[in-house]
């Protein structure tokens, strides 16, 4: 630590850091455009310029590091002569379009000319001027506002990982750009409009929509991924109109995925219902509350409750999910299920308490060796990708054995694509078992003998062994695959025989969450054996069940097998859809249709990949006639004549399943059980970019951005 | 066995080109074959007329195990390198500062009237390009101007005229 003094101010600063950096700490205000705390120092801009006692000329206090008895005045003569010149330059070129500028009000160079700038301007010449920039749907670029910060380059080369936006040209004729136009593809590119001190950059989807001080800002957490960043939802009226980051270091950083921040746009989809609705004689109608709940529970009765299958989208908060395995298992059916996209079930008995990182997010950044097993971070998580990029550039070896040829934006060690994961993954255990000379666990010999050990399958094993802290990783192509059981068999030896941690990235922002609630036919809340073991999601559909129940799940779409469920969903005698859309493949096969909301419409929990219960408050009432789904849950508990379903607010369920699944533990670890074969290769169907659930289905930016990339 | 090779970008790179490229990449450590990047443009501009293309950049590019837009960044910010066509002469006067007091504003205003062109453009023979550049380190005998690889120094109109009588 060293001792310097900001403006009088007696400051322990770290060493090595910048005076800017100290100021920030001390909650002294320097102005400044191109630093930003999470990105490489520019000092280009040179607002930040601040008198230093015995220095000739002002300093950029981002690029000035601390040093033991410094003076830094930042409001003297001399520093503000230098502030107000740079700002006055800055000002040459940029236009007086504020009031149709999207950023006007949340500006940083509006908020700074205004502290630091002249109020009339000398400069009588003409203005540089360039034409508008398509970077895609999602974000605008009206560059003749740009001041050429260059955060948007530089976080495109250091965070995003993709060089697509660069300083094109010099001097006065500079100009941020792709150079060759094109979309950028960036899936955390969004995080540029934050970024962005000017209206260069803006949200497209966010155009002429509201002005900055006609919003109201609330808390909430993304749904989309087992990440659960936080986020800042900016409301108009009772409108959901844009949605960005709420810093949490420990989590999203400052960063937000853009399925995250553009998905709110299928909030406000034409496919909502806002009227309970029932099919009389093969016609829809609208109708009250009370008329569609007791429907509901008349159609579910004449039903055995053995014939009841029940399916949750993992999108679902734990308040939801807990209620509706509570009332199926009251009503006496065990069919229940949020592994939607899940096909191998037959370890399920064995599985973890819930699907859990194996650590702390920020902690993956320390892993200086990592195999990822079936993991598209791009596309299911990208803020995962992100954190191990870090740990990429630090010198962590990444390696990944995936069905398909996943981009990264990281170098690996190695980058294996098999058709059989099991396969590789059996070789590295293999090479493992060698390097190491452990014992094999029982039966392994048998199904090692088949596969042979490559050079690259070696250089995975030893770096898992050489690492220090070092991970193994199942993403959603490992966990929905045929073989699942026997991958998630090997990769735990791998991470045995290594010392790593086995980890899983579940689907859905609340996949942890549904396995504590109990929305399993195995486990009640808590990782309780269920008393009956009922139907798992691909049995419910197989068997065609005389009728579902539908949380937030459009099955047709969100199921593995598509074509069962539509069938299953076809053919099935009684179908009520507790959801907030319509789609026609509903209207045609639902029977009851029960509007509940999203998670921006009511209080809930999601428990993220880390096990962290991240609890929200709704940020909008609900629209039209809807309802929070854990309200309507209750309501049919108590039509059903169910005990226990008295609940007032969510948080008297909240404490409910915090006595059941508060204390559960933290444990990846399984008892061994050799795959009885090394099975067979299977091909791999990837998903559509931008599908993953009905509200990002619904988001016509992000399926503009999925059509362009088809 | 002969693997099969696959087309990449910086197959329109011919070999005589990569054999001199490879000159530049082996004066730099291994690991950084981007600091040969100046030279390969240069070398590519040369080969190619006087003008870069994207097409030819993206070879640069995958050539150099560079970004494409690193490469865009560099040819774009050095005036030297062209993107759009040239004549086959192109000739570079100095207006910068020592250049201008000696009279470049004449030198150009010459160009001019005998070339028929403005600054940046070229003939409609395709033969001459005149472009308007900074210093080129000659002030001690400004004005002057550059022609391909050659200063021309203290112009006058009559020498002008005389260096374009000898251009082919």
């Amino acid at each position: 630590m060293v001792n310097i003094e900001i403006d009088g101010k007696k400051i322990h600063a770290r060493e090595g850091s910048m005076v800017i950096e100290a100021a920030d700490d001390a909650g002294i205000n320097i102005p400044r455009f191109c630093y930003h705390k999470k990105l490489s120092i520019a000092a280009n801009c040179r607002m930040c310029l601040v008198e230093v006692e015995k220095a000739a000329k002002p300093l950029p206090a981002c690029a000035t590091p601390v040093t033991d008895g410094m003076k830094v005045f930042t409001r003297s003569a001399k520093a503000v002569a230098a502030q107000k010149g740079v700002m006055e330059f800055l000002l040459i070129n940029h236009p007086l379009d504020c009031p149709i500028c999207d950023q006007g009000g949340e500006c940083e160079l509006q908020d700074v000319a205004l502290t630091y700038g002249s109020d009339v301007s000398k400069y009588s010449e003409s203005k540089r001027v360039l034409p508008s920039k398509d970077f895609g749907p999602l974000i605008g670029g009206d560059m003749t506002r740009c001041i050429h910060c260059t955060r948007c380059v530089r976080f495109g080369i250091e965070i995003a990982g993709v060089y697509e936006l660069g300083t094109i040209g010099r001097g006065e004729h500079m100009e941020i750009g792709t150079f060759v136009q094109h979309s950028l593809s960036s899936e955390l590119s969004g995080n540029i409009i934050d970024l962005c001190p000017v209206g260069a950059l803006t949200s497209k989807p966010f155009r002429y929509v509201a002005r900055a001080w006609e919003l109201v800002q609330r808390d909430s957490v993304a749904p989309h991924d087992c990440v659960g960043s936080n986020i800042h939802v900016h409301v108009k009226g009772d409108r959901v109109v844009r949605v960005v980051p709420r810093e949490n270091e420990e989590i999203n950083e400052t960063w937000l995925s853009d399925r995250d921040r553009f998905s709110y746009e299928g909030l406000n989809s034409a496919d909502r219902v806002q009227v309970p609705m029932i099919k009389v004689e093969g016609e829809w109608q609208e109708t009250d509350w009370e008329t569609a709940l007791h429907r509901a529970v008349d159609g579910l009765k004449q039903v055995g409750s053995d014939d009841i299958g029940a399916l949750a989208s993992p999108l679902s908060t734990l308040e939801e999910l807990y209620l509706l395995q509570k009332l199926m298992r009251e009503i006496g059916c065990g069919n229940i299920d949020h592994r939607l996209k899940q096909t191998d079930f037959s370890d399920q008995q064995e599985a973890p308490a819930f699907p859990w990182l194996g650590q702390a997010i920020g902690d993956l950044e320390g892993n200086d060796a990592v195999l990822l097993i079936g993991a598209d971070l791009c596309k299911d998580q990208p803020i995962i990708g992100h954190r191990l990029r870090k740990a990429a550039l630090s010198g962590g070896r990444i390696s990944s054995v995936n069905p398909a040829d996943f981009s990264y934006h990281f170098p690996r060690l190695a980058s294996r694509v098999a058709s059989n994961m099991l396969a590789e993954l059996v070789a590295i255990a293999q090479a493992l078992l060698d390097e190491t000379g452990k014992a094999a666990p029982e039966e392994f010999a048998t199904l090692s003998k088949a596969v042979e050990v490559t050079d690259a399958q070696k250089q995975i094993a030893e770096s898992l062994l050489k690492g220090q802290s070092s991970s193994v990783l199942m993403g959603e192509a490992a966990i929905n695959d045929a073989q699942f059981s026997a991958i998630r068999s090997i990769a735990t030896l791998i991470a045995e025989l290594s010392d790593s941690r086995p980890g899983y990235l579940p689907a859905g922002g609340n996949g942890a969450g549904a396995w504590q609630a109990g929305a399993l036919p195995h486990r009640k809340a808590g990782g309780r054996p269920a008393s009956v073991n009922g139907k798992n999601v691909a049995q419910m559909l197989q068997s065609e069940m005389k009728a579902y129940l539908l949380l937030n799940t459009e099955p047709e779409v969100d199921c593995a097998d598509t074509d069962a469920a539509r069938k299953a969903m076809q053919k099935a005698q009684f179908v009520v859809s507790l959801s907030p859309y319509a789609s026609e493949a509903v209207m045609a096969y639902a029977d009851v249709i029960l509007p509940v909301s999203p998670f921006t419409e009511t209080s809930g929990t999601f428990v993220n990949v880390e096990g962290r219960w991240q609890s929200f408050e709704g940020v909008v009432p609900p629209l039209g006639e809807s309802r929070p789904a854990w309200k309507v849950l209750r309501v049919l508990g108590n039509l059903f004549n169910c005990d226990g379903f008295d609940f007032v607010e969510s948080s008297e369920v909240l404490a409910e399943i915090s006595t059941a699944a508060g204390d559960m533990g933290r444990d990846n670890s399984i008892s061994w059980r050799c795959p009885a074969s090394l099975g067979s290769a299977s091909e791999y169907r990837a998903a559509a970019d931008y599908a993953g659930d009905g509200i990002v289905r619904r988001a016509e930016s992000l399926q503009a951005v999925a059509q362009s990339r088809v | 066995m002969v693997a099969e090779m696959k087309a990449t970008k910086s197959d329109l790179i011919s070999a005589e080109c990569k054999a001199e490229i490879d000159e530049w990449v082996a004066k730099y450590p291994l690991d950084q074959k981007q600091s040969a990047v100046m030279a390969a443009l240069r070398i590519l501009q040369d080969d190619n007329g006087g003008y870069l293309t994207t097409e030819l950049m993206d070879a640069v590019a995958d050539y150099l195990e560079m970004t494409p837009m690193a490469v865009y960044e560099v040819a774009t910010f050095y005036s030297m390198y062209e993107l759009s066509p040239v004549g086959r002469h192109k000739i570079c006067v100095c207006t910068n500062i020592s250049c201008m007091l000696c009279g470049s504003d004449e030198v150009v205003a010459h160009l001019r009237k005998r070339l028929g062109i403005g600054l940046g453009e070229t003939t409609e023979d395709g033969r001459i390009t005149l472009k308007e550049v900074e210093c080129l380190g000659a002030c001690v005998d400004a004005p002057m101007c550059q022609i391909g690889r050659q200063y021309h120094l203290k112009l006058t109109p009559e020498k002008i005229d005389e260096i374009l009588d000898q251009l082919d």
